[in-house]
């Protein structure tokens, strides 16, 4: 597979990132490539919390599995 | 008293002062402006939220936070859906990392129909989250040494059932919520079976500290107006309890005077 090819399993789903230079997808790109508010969202990558002053040096590898979660509606 | 609630009769959980005894849950509404507009009606200064995956498809999708401020309402993070303890401390995590707070409710439910909550993944979880440093406010069983246990592990808050979530059965078991009271010294709360307004004044007549509900307003046929109604419950019950019930008499007893009667 091509460096600049991440595949991570996003909230259950297999998805795959391209990214120019082969330089490392990180959580905060991730988060602007899917059109999240940062504010909004928490993330957990491989079953750990990355604390939202992490994201930008969080490198994300093949085979992470992210849970990207916000708050709805519950009782 | 003076026959209205004062700005002094309040409650306090971890540190947190509230004047409303009511908690509202934010869940099952028809949309997110019916929700905010029930929470607005019913007073609530806490409400519970749940923490689920965000819908990558639809990022743009309206949020909770865009109707229900939480700069004004204390959310309260659930684990509403988890049934192991590493799913529900995950939960909190997660809510804690997207909003700050270490106030939750923690439950862990064994499985349908009738979601009873599981104690030992309860205190499974409990243990690990008061660890971490969270203040949990704890959805339990109706068992008096469950809730004593819970409270000296140092949870804020014990929150038994009154009937299962979502019944509407009103409070099956007055009786023992009154008896665990006795034993609770942190705020203890009716947590599930309220079904309507009745339910409500009964659970604060009992003497808890405050009521959390959902079903009982989303589902009812007119949500903004049983979210007036709970409020004013919470408040009559809360304000029956302080008054004090008259005893109960196996017999009449007339308020009229006898004397002076015509004859």
């Amino acid at each position: 597979m091509p460096s600049d090819v991440t595949t991570l399993t996003l909230n259950g789903e297999s998805r795959q990132f391209t990214h120019p230079g082969g330089e490392p997808l990180s959580v905060t790109a991730l988060l602007i490539l899917l059109g999240l508010d940062t504010k909004k969202v928490a993330v957990e990558r491989n079953e750990e919390i990355v604390p939202r002053s992490r994201y930008a040096e969080t490198r994300l590898e093949n085979g992470d599995a992210l849970e990207i979660v916000h708050f709805i509606g519950g009782g | 008293m003076d026959g209205t609630l004062t700005a002094e009769d309040t409650w306090t959980v971890a540190g947190r002062t509230f004047r409303s005894r009511l908690i509202v849950g934010t869940g099952r509404y028809k949309d997110l402006p019916e929700t905010a507009a029930a929470i607005e009606a019913s007073g609530a200064e806490i409400v519970t939220v749940a923490v689920r995956r965000v819908n990558l498809s639809d990022p743009k999708a309206p949020m909770l936070q865009d109707y229900v401020d939480p700069k004004k309402i204390t959310y309260l993070p659930n684990t509403a859906g988890c049934f192991t303890a590493n799913e529900a401390v995950r939960t909190l995590r997660l809510a804690r990392e997207a909003g700050g707070w270490n106030l939750v409710k923690l439950e862990v439910l064994g499985p349908a129909p009738l979601l009873y909550p599981d104690m030992p993944g309860t205190f499974e979880a409990a243990q690990v989250l008061i660890k971490d440093g969270f203040e949990v406010m704890v959805y339990c069983a109706d068992d008096p040494l469950a809730a004593k246990r819970l409270q000296d592990m140092g949870c804020v808050a014990i929150m038994p059932l009154g009937a299962p979530i979502g019944s509407g059965l009103g409070l099956q078991n007055p009786a023992m919520l009154s008896m665990i009271m006795e034993q609770v010294t942190v705020p203890f709360l009716v947590d599930a079976g309220v079904g309507t307004a009745s339910d409500a004044a009964i659970a604060m007549e009992l003497g808890c500290d405050a009521v959390l509900l959902n079903s009982a307003i989303a589902h009812a046929k007119d949500p903004i107006k049983m979210a007036r109604a709970m409020k004013l419950a919470v408040e009559a019950g809360r304000l029956a309890h302080l008054a004090g019930r008259m005893p109960r008499k196996m017999g009449a007893d007339p308020s009229s005077p006898l004397a002076g009667l015509i004859r």
